[in-house]
């Protein structure tokens, strides 16, 4: 029995008792009471006969006076049964009705319902903890790409909410607090396919009690938490947190990769972009002095990038920071004195770095009035606002929620992207253009879709056999099409990795070796055509023309 | 603990933390014991003699029954489970005795109806004395 049913059984404890009194009380007044039946002889009810006209009569039902008209006595005594047993039935449906509309009773059966979804889920999931703005892109991205999640959210209203968005899978959602461990596991934490906890929490403590009980509780899951300090992601990452997003200081990181390699910072942020967007035109910070509006967490971060880059600041600030190496104006930067006074005129680029959005617009609208050369970077705070900023076009923009939901999408795509990533952003430019270059002509500007297999006997059985066997099969083989072996599909191979060896963007007559991790990169689709050359073995002998050579041998 | 839990609305089922006599638990142990003693009270006698086995003591044994079963409903803790296991088994004996009885030809029970009553009926007294049984440990323990 669910806990639920038990729970309304309990609640209704006392009607149900006060019925079965009152049938109990009933049958025996009539089978003690006697009555004359059509020929005068004297007649009694049984028990059965009793409990016959009870059940119909207290039912309100009515068959009647059966097997014999009554006698008065008898009538008298029906007269105060029905009053008694109309009353036990209107106290059940009214403590039945007033369960329906009990707070605790509806709480009850909603989460004895998502705990029937949770034990019945059976694919791969995530959790994600926090369904603002940032939970929302992840969880639409995880969807287009068939994955299931478990919203835990705290507002209920939001909650509910999920259920109405339109996902390909039925979204689980479940109102709770994220801090509490119970929750956690009631949204599936323990389970052997939970895949990940995302903390995208807008409250830096939840995220870190979420990591904190992902680490005690179920060590080997990974968790990505969303820092919005400095410390808090130095706490995470204190106990081996395994991906911490500090949205700032990876945009400080994004903004010096791209002062110092523009060709870099594309290709990066093409990789790692939505689902759907574009390749963005070059569009490197230049060189000389820069305004920065706003010293919060985000113009501190973009100030440490700049200075990295050896580049000159004037901070725009009401309460300006009281520090001797950093040239400051006080004020707010949507007017034009203190703009004009941080020297906007002879400045190559303005940062609108308030958590205000509209101030954001107003900053760099008045700063471009005044100096229409500036390069423009501005700081997004709500989606909500996406139409306005659309309109302004700035050069650079920075929206806190995208960047987590895309660094998340990365992590989570392929282990091995983070390692591409992070050696893509270490090579030279020239390179990086190359790689842009190669990629744009197989796949187009859309994101591509990204993904890692391995070449071991469970995820390529095929494959991996031919290479134990034959031993000689190249990257190039991997991309041809099942369907057409003298074709190649649309993807790319980003990275191998040979026993921790990793080699960049691998030739395509790069000799394979069983056991080998390779990344790609790819339009959307080719990840399922390429799995049945690793699956099937008739698709990989024809891939591969082993049928040809086979017949050759043989005759 | 396995407490009786409130049996009126807007108890929360923490009754068996308070130490002092409340209703509720006196309820509770009156029917579970009511419930034990008059199956007792009916199966004792001879099992073949239709004169030792009253039809009205068999009635309020098994209306007794289906309340105790009632007041077990909602205990979410071990032993409550196995408290309303108990009820549940008594009550199908009992029923199936009552079938039995229904269906005996018209007439006063002869000796085999009433061996077969009293039989069902004893299975259902010995889920009534594990009841009981669990009622007193549970007692005991909660004391200390």
């Amino acid at each position: 029995m669910n806990s639920s049913l038990l729970l309304t059984l309990r609640r209704l404890r006392a009607p149900i008792i006060f019925l079965i009194a009152v049938f109990a009380l009933g049958i025996v007044g009539l089978v003690l009471i006697p009555g004359v039946d059509e020929n005068g002889e004297p007649w009694r009810m049984t028990v059965f006969q009793a409990f016959y006209f009870m059940t119909y009569t207290a039912s309100t039902i009515g068959f009647g006076e059966i097997p014999h008209p009554f006698s008065d006595r008898q009538r008298l005594w029906v007269a105060f049964i029905i009053y008694l047993s109309v009353i036990g039935w209107a106290y059940l449906v009214a403590s039945l009705l007033a369960l329906g509309r009990d707070k605790a009773v509806r709480k009850a059966y909603v989460e004895s319902r998502f705990r029937r979804q949770i034990e019945a889920l059976v694919e791969p999931f995530y959790i994600i903890c926090g369904f603002g703005e940032t939970g929302r892109l992840v969880a639409s991205a995880l969807d287009l790409r068939g994955r299931r999640f478990v919203a835990v959210e705290i507002d209920e209203s939001r909650a509910l909410a999920i259920d109405l968005m339109d996902f390909h899978q039925v979204p689980l959602a479940i109102a709770a607090d994220a801090r509490l461990p119970e929750n956690l596991v009631a949204a599936g934490l323990r389970k052997d396919n939970c895949r990940g906890v995302l903390a995208l929490t807008s409250d830096d403590r939840v995220n870190l009690a979420v990591a904190m009980t992902v680490r005690l509780l179920e060590p080997n899951v990974p968790i990505l938490a969303r820092a919005m300090h400095r410390d808090t992601a130095a706490n995470m990452a204190s106990f081996d947190t395994h991906h911490v997003i500090n949205p700032f200081a990876r945009f400080g990181e994004q903004l010096a990769l791209a002062a110092a390699a523009p060709a870099n910072y594309r290709l990066v942020t093409w990789l790692t972009g939505l689902p759907g967007r574009e390749l963005q035109e070059e569009a490197a910070p230049p060189r000389g002095a820069w305004v920065v509006c706003g010293y919060g967490r985000f113009g501190r971060e973009v100030v440490r990038a700049f200075h990295a880059q050896g580049l000159e600041v004037t901070v725009i600030d009401p309460n300006p920071p009281q520090d001797a190496d950093l040239s400051t104006v006080k004020g707010t930067g949507t007017n034009a004195e203190p703009l004009v006074a941080a020297g906007i005129r002879e400045a190559v680029g303005i940062v609108a770095g308030t958590d205000d959005d509209v101030n954001n617009l107003s900053i760099v609208v008045t700063a471009r009035e005044i100096n229409p050369r500036l390069f423009t970077i501005v700081r997004q705070n709500l989606t909500a606002n996406q139409l306005l900023f659309d309109a302004f076009d700035a050069d650079m923009k920075m929206v806190s929620s995208e960047l987590i939901a895309s660094e998340c999408l990365a992590v989570l795509r392929a282990p091995q992207l983070g390692r591409f990533l992070e050696a893509a952003r270490r090579q030279d430019p020239s390179w990086a253009a190359g790689v842009v270059d190669r990629l744009v002509d197989r796949l187009g500007t859309k994101v591509p879709a990204i993904w890692g297999i391995t070449l071991n006997i469970s995820d390529a059985p095929a494959f991996h056999r031919h290479l134990m066997s034959y031993g000689d099969a190249t990257v190039a083989d991997l991309c041809r099409d099942p369907s057409d072996r003298d074709r190649t599909l649309a993807c790319v191979a980003l990275l191998l990795d040979r026993n921790g060896k990793v080699e960049l963007m691998p030739d395509d007559d790069f000799e394979l070796h069983a056991g080998d991790q390779v990344l790609f990169a790819g339009r959307v689709g080719m990840r399922d055509r390429q799995r049945h050359l690793l699956q099937s073995p008739k698709v990989r002998d024809y891939v591969l023309r082993l049928d040809r050579r086979l017949a050759g041998a043989r005759s | 603990m396995a407490a009786p839990g409130s049996l009126w609305h807007n108890g929360g089922g923490e009754t068996g933390k308070r130490k002092n006599m409340n209703l509720e638990k006196v309820i509770f142990g009156f029917f579970i014991v009511l419930a034990a003693t008059l199956n007792f009270g009916f199966v004792y006698g001879d099992p073949a003699d239709p004169e030792h086995h009253h039809l009205w003591e068999f009635f309020a044994a098994f209306v007794v029954n289906v309340i105790a079963t009632a007041l077990k409903f909602g205990d979410r803790t071990q032993i409550g489970a196995v408290h309303l296991a108990t009820s549940l088994v008594a009550v199908l004996q009992l029923a199936a005795a009552a079938l039995v009885w229904f269906f005996a030809p018209p007439g006063p029970l002869d000796a085999g109806t009433t061996v077969s009553i009293v039989s069902l009926s004893a299975g259902a007294a010995l889920a009534n004395v594990v009841s009981v049984v669990i009622l007193i440990v549970e007692t005991i323990s909660m004391r200390r």
